[in-house]
């Protein structure tokens, strides 16, 4: 369907942002990559009143290390995350996830600070947030605030982002030489939203011993979903096959998935055990031998 | 009504859009390019695939008011610069365009292939065009020909 009569507004600094939000209230909705929102209004499933276009906006850009953190400004696009250097080597999951999001002209567009504003349960930049125990930086025109992803996340589709509020940047704590991470999902097709999908991050010390495990889940809740369970059965144990049967058994408390297009609770359930499996073994260290 | 001015294959256009005009009715309604196609218009078919700043993007899921400064190839500007004469031969020495509504856009995803993945494996092809939907071919031809242009360029460069 066309896109309903909507307001643009171009906004080149922060200021310019708030002025919009001032002038048009709640009516003003910002725009990054519009990946997102633009199907949505061809949905008719959203009508703002004013699009204000934030992908000028300086401060919201650029990959950087400052501070002993990695900071990732918000209008990252998929496709920049996957090629840059600073990610590849402070934020390999997040790199490791691009690809897994639509296709090559979508990833050219959609941004890391749109998906997570967005917050669908099955979309990979959210779990991976969680996964590497991600702080995102808040931005309104009463001022900055900073929370833990892992709180972030509050419902289907539902973040703590206040009315006017938006996302400025991701920061996460540059990968030690001790840190394993990965990202695998089950679609039915290409680039379409996870049936289920995992999210790992952890330490192996040089006994193969896991410390901070943090496994999170996509497309299996109404939200990116710790499984806490299985991370305590994973914590300070060496890593083996019957560490990994644990962390699984574990999983099944972890985990009360909502039927829907894609199958019953259980399938998700067994979905969500091959995947751990599966990224698991990918750290055990004889397989990293090999690789 | 938004004044936007930018490059549309080579050439400057000034212009006001409604703000609820995407790139694509840019293109063909206001510009009378029609190489590039409007399908499901919500994302998912790849048809109106066209390159903003030197990058494919969906042109269905882009507002031409954003494009100011921007610089935009469509088919046409693909076509005529012969930046793929050579992968369109093969589409047609294959038949990999049947009716045709697809191939634009194929052709503009095929072109970002040749050029960001000259070693490109087949399942790699798949898996960047995976993005765009044709209804006729059953896809093999269209993979075929992009994999005979690889090769093909690959054997003149002596890779
Ligand atoms: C066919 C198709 C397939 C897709 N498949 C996947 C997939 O497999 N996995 C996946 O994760 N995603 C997928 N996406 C979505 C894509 O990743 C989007 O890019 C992303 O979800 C939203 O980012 P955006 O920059 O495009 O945001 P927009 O569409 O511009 O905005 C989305 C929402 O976030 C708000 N917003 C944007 N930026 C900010 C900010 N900085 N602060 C606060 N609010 C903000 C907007 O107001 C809007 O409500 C798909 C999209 C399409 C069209
Ligand atoms: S018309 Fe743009 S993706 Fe279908
Ligand atoms: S040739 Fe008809 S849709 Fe592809």
């Amino acid at each position: 369907m066309k896109w309903p009569a909507i307001g643009y507004i171009r906004a080149r600094s922060l200021d310019d942002l708030w002025e919009a939000q001032r002038t048009h209230g709640a009516a003003a909705q910002v725009l990054a990559g519009g990946q997102t929102l633009l199907a949505t209004l061809a949905f008719r499933l959203s009508e703002p009143g004013v699009l204000v276009d934030i992908t000028r906006i300086p401060e919201l850009r650029g990959v950087s290390l400052a501070g002993g953190a990695l900071r990732i400004g918000a209008l990252t696009r998929h496709a920049e995350l996957a090629r840059d250097p600073l990610v590849a080597r402070h934020a390999p999951l997040f790199a490791a996830a691009a690809p897994h999001i639509a296709h090559p002209a979508i990833r050219n567009r959609g941004t890391i600070g749109g998906s997570l504003a967005y917050a669908d349960p099955a979309a990979e930049l959210p779990a991976c947030a969680v996964a590497l125990d991600a702080t995102l930086h808040l931005l309104s025109a009463r001022g900055e605030r900073r929370v833990k992803a892992e709180g972030f996340f509050t419902g289907l589709l539902s973040t703590l982002l206040e009315p006017g509020e938006i996302i400025a940047a991701v920061e996460v704590a540059p990968a030690s030489p001790a840190q394993r991470t990965a990202i695998l999902e089950v679609a039915r097709r290409s680039g379409d939203y996870a049936m289920a999908g995992i999210a790992a991050a952890l330490e192996l010390d040089a006994t193969g011993r896991v410390a901070a495990p943090r496994l999170a889940f996509f497309g299996v809740g109404d939200r990116p979903v710790l499984a806490n369970r299985a991370n305590v059965a994973l914590a300070g144990r060496v890593l083996d096959a019957q560490a990994i049967a644990a962390a699984a058994e574990a999983l099944g408390d972890d985990l009360d998935p909502p039927a829907d297009l894609h199958g019953p609770p259980e399938m998700k359930r067994h979905l969500a055990r091959v995947l751990l499996r599966r990224a698991l073994t990918q750290f055990l260290p004889a397989k990293e031998m090999a690789a | 009504m938004i004044p936007i001015t930018l490059t549309v294959n080579g050439e400057r256009v000034t212009r006001h859009v409604e703000p609820r005009r995407h790139l694509i009715d840019f293109l063909r309604l206001d510009l009378g390019l029609t190489g590039s196609h409007a399908g499901c218009e919500h994302g998912v078919c790849g048809a109106c695939t066209v390159r903003v700043d030197g990058e494919i993007v969906r042109g269905c899921l882009v507002l031409a008011a954003s494009l100011d400064g921007a610089e935009v190839t469509t088919i046409e500007g693909l076509s005529d610069s012969g930046e793929v004469a050579d992968l369109q031969a093969e589409f047609v020495a294959r038949n990999a365009a049947q009716c045709g509504f697809c191939t634009p856009g194929m052709v503009m995803t095929a072109a970002d292939i040749l050029r960001h993945h000259p070693q490109a494996s087949r399942a790699e092809i798949r898996e960047h065009l995976s993005g765009n939907y044709c209804r006729c071919t059953g896809y093999q031809a269209i993979v075929d020909a992009v994999e005979a242009t690889l090769a093909q360029r690959r054997q003149e460069a002596g890779r």
